[in-house]
């Protein structure tokens, strides 16, 4: 089998399927180090964690020891955490204030723009040699409304070129905040034993929602006092965003801290959500406060970042470390300005659903691994993404995970990539004939 | 201190104090062994009762241990209310990471009575946790942080802030028992 074929992609025969080999060699795990993560651009945090000059934060990204920091005059600066003199780490702690790094090796030290600026026993070295050579090396790095990515390839197009129809879902995300949204102290880190693709697949999956799920739905509903919300009934699609970048985005049937009540919130949190969103609709106009209050949206950015606006926001990524296994983290975000009640209902809410200790994420890394185990067993070759390939696809079809597939199917064979538009349903582009991509009510199989 | 203990009960009011000490450390102890044989035989219903109606169960995320639910992001904020779903979803069949329920064995050491204020006691003690399920076998290890209270001369738990020792959660990739 040859690498361009393992993405089998026949819109005329209404069949999407991806070979499982792309998911269990560690061949094809080699080639994803160089061609995707190498080239593409990968989130590394967000501003807020490091607000203040001298604040920094240790990350790991594509398995490159990472740290950011923010030099005397407030610019961001991202470092590789590697002494340039003989490579011991610099930054040992994972979060902190500094105005000097300094190796514990040497004691060699770096100011926070990354310039050397002293050693132990400085005459030892000769009238040729060079400081400026030997500061710390930078990648390449950019942020979009906050969140800061970098890049390891000069080559590649700029941040907001390769988020494409993505950085519009991230604007929905920022412009919930009237001073800027930040990330909440505190991070879920957890391994999952299974491929870093089903990840990506399973945040952008709306049909497993409820099968997976129901111990949650029946939670939710037993707060709310009635029935499980019929999710086959809830109006939602899937979006292709561009460039293997992808969202669901359906009517909110949980409530939303931005902007949309619930009985769990308790009574006497209306009144407050409802200026929240009142505040919204005057600040953004009507048609996107609702969309912004009313349905919540799941987005994968290729290749392992995941913004979930859902019962929270939720900001995850996923760094793989070998084809069957994948270290995860993920935050919480708010508006910056939010306090009090408000704050902690939205740090609830996160609870009710998410994390190691939620009702609903065990049963994710449950599932994946039960793939990743399943792969093994052998006899079949495929799994299936044909879903929704007939119609204009709801938020529980698959047209979203085939357009990742397809931008990793061209990016591990580097073939020429073109922008399908399945239906023409992605960045809003949309023939006369198909209804708006506004969210339209679903129909019953 | 124990030194002190021996001197202080040759009085009999010594005596005394040593004893109701003792007594005490003895209930704290067999109240948290108890927890631990209930939890591991998944006799969720009753473990439940082991708890006051305003009882919190919380679990700080592995990077901020000393995180509070009012301002950060952390594990697990149970009330009772959500205790008592957390055990009816983990008797559901349909919590996926425990069906079938894995296999575990709770050991508690270092109780210690930190305080007496009237009804409530406060007392920590070290955990540790073997769970084993699907070919996995790795510990859950750290710190109950634990408010006790006396309700009708039984000791209940009205708090239970459980602290994980793990830097991440690597092996089990979810917090997915009761700790």
């Amino acid at each position: 089998m040859e690498i361009g074929e393992l993405v089998y992609d026949r819109p005329d025969l209404g069949k999407f399927r991806v070979h499982r080999s792309s998911m269990a060699l560690p061949e094809i795990y080699e080639l994803e180090k160089r061609r995707i993560f190498d080239k593409c651009w990968l989130y590394l945090g967000h501003e807020s964690e490091a607000p203040n000059p001298g604040d920094y934060v240790r990350r790991v990204v594509a398995e490159r020891a990472l740290f950011f920091t923010r030099n005397r005059d407030g610019e961001l600066a991202v470092f590789h955490n590697t002494c340039p003199h003989r490579g011991a780490l610099i930054c040992r702690t994972d979060r902190g204030n500094a105005q000097v790094f300094q190796c514990f090796y040497h004691a060699w030290s770096f100011n926070s723009s990354g310039e050397l600026i002293g050693m132990p026993d400085s005459d030892g070295y000769g009238p040729d040699f060079d400081r400026t050579e030997l500061g710390l090396r930078s990648p390449r790095f950019d942020s979009y409304k906050g969140f800061i990515f970098v890049c390891f390839d000069q080559e590649t197009e700029s941040l907001v070129d390769y988020l494409a129809g993505a950085a519009e879902y991230l604007d929905l995300v920022a412009d919930q905040s009237r001073t800027g949204m930040r990330v909440i102290p505190g991070s879920n880190r957890y391994t999952i034993k299974a491929n870093w693709k089903l990840l990506a697949e399973n945040s952008i999956d709306g049909y497993h929602a409820l099968p997976t799920h129901q111990t949650y739905f029946e939670y939710m509903a037993n707060e709310a006092g009635g029935n499980i919300p019929s999710i086959s009934n809830r109006r939602g699609l899937g979006r292709a965003l561009g460039n293997g970048h992808g969202v669901i985005e359906n009517d909110a049937i949980y409530g939303r801290p931005v902007a949309m009540w619930h009985p769990y919130f308790g009574e006497e949190a209306r009144p407050e959500i409802e200026r929240i969103k009142d505040d919204l609709v005057a600040r953004h106009g009507r048609e996107k406060a609702i969309r912004m209050c009313e349905k919540t949206r799941n987005m994968v950015i290729f290749p392992n970042l995941v913004i979930n606006d859902i019962m929270a926001v939720t900001i995850r990524v996923f760094q793989p470390t070998g084809p069957d296994s994948m270290d995860v983290t993920a935050w919480e975000m708010a508006p910056a300005e939010e306090t009090g009640d408000l704050l902690r209902r939205r740090l609830d809410s996160f609870l009710t659903f998410l994390g190691p200790g939620g009702f609903a994420t065990p049963d994710d890394t449950e599932a994946l691994e039960s793939c990743q185990q399943g792969f093994r067993s052998g006899g079949v070759e495929w799994s299936d993404l044909s879903r929704g390939f007939y119609r204009n696809p709801r938020g529980d079809d698959e047209l979203q995970m085939r357009s990742f597939w397809r931008r990793w199917q061209s990016r591990i064979a580097e073939l020429p990539y073109v922008e399908q538009y399945e239906r023409g349903l992605a960045r809003g582009e949309m023939p006369e004939a198909l209804p708006s991509p506004e969210l339209s009510v679903a129909a019953d199989d | 201190m124990a030194t002190q203990t021996a001197r202080a009960s040759r009085s009999p009011v010594g005596l005394a104090a040593t004893a109701e000490s003792l007594l005490l450390q003895h209930e704290v102890e067999q109240l948290l062994y108890r927890e631990a044989r209930l939890l591991d035989d998944w006799n969720l219903d009753e473990w439940l009762t082991l708890y006051t109606s305003d009882a919190r169960y919380t679990a700080p995320t592995t990077d901020l241990p000393d995180g509070d639910p009012a301002s950060d992001l952390v594990f697990i904020d149970d009330d009772y209310a959500r205790m008592t779903a957390r055990v009816v979803r983990l008797k559901s069949r349909h919590a996926h990471r425990e069906y079938p329920w894995s296999r575990t064995r709770r050991f508690i050491g270092n109780v210690i009575v930190a305080s007496v204020d009237g009804d409530e006691i406060e007392a920590t003690a070290s955990v540790a946790v073997w769970r084993f399920r699907a070919g996995e076998s790795a510990p859950y290890v750290g710190r109950y942080d634990l408010r006790l209270r006396r309700v009708s001369e039984r000791l209940m738990i009205c708090r239970k802030r459980a602290i994980l020792d793990q830097e991440e959660l690597s092996d089990h990739g979810a917090l997915s028992i009761i700790f």
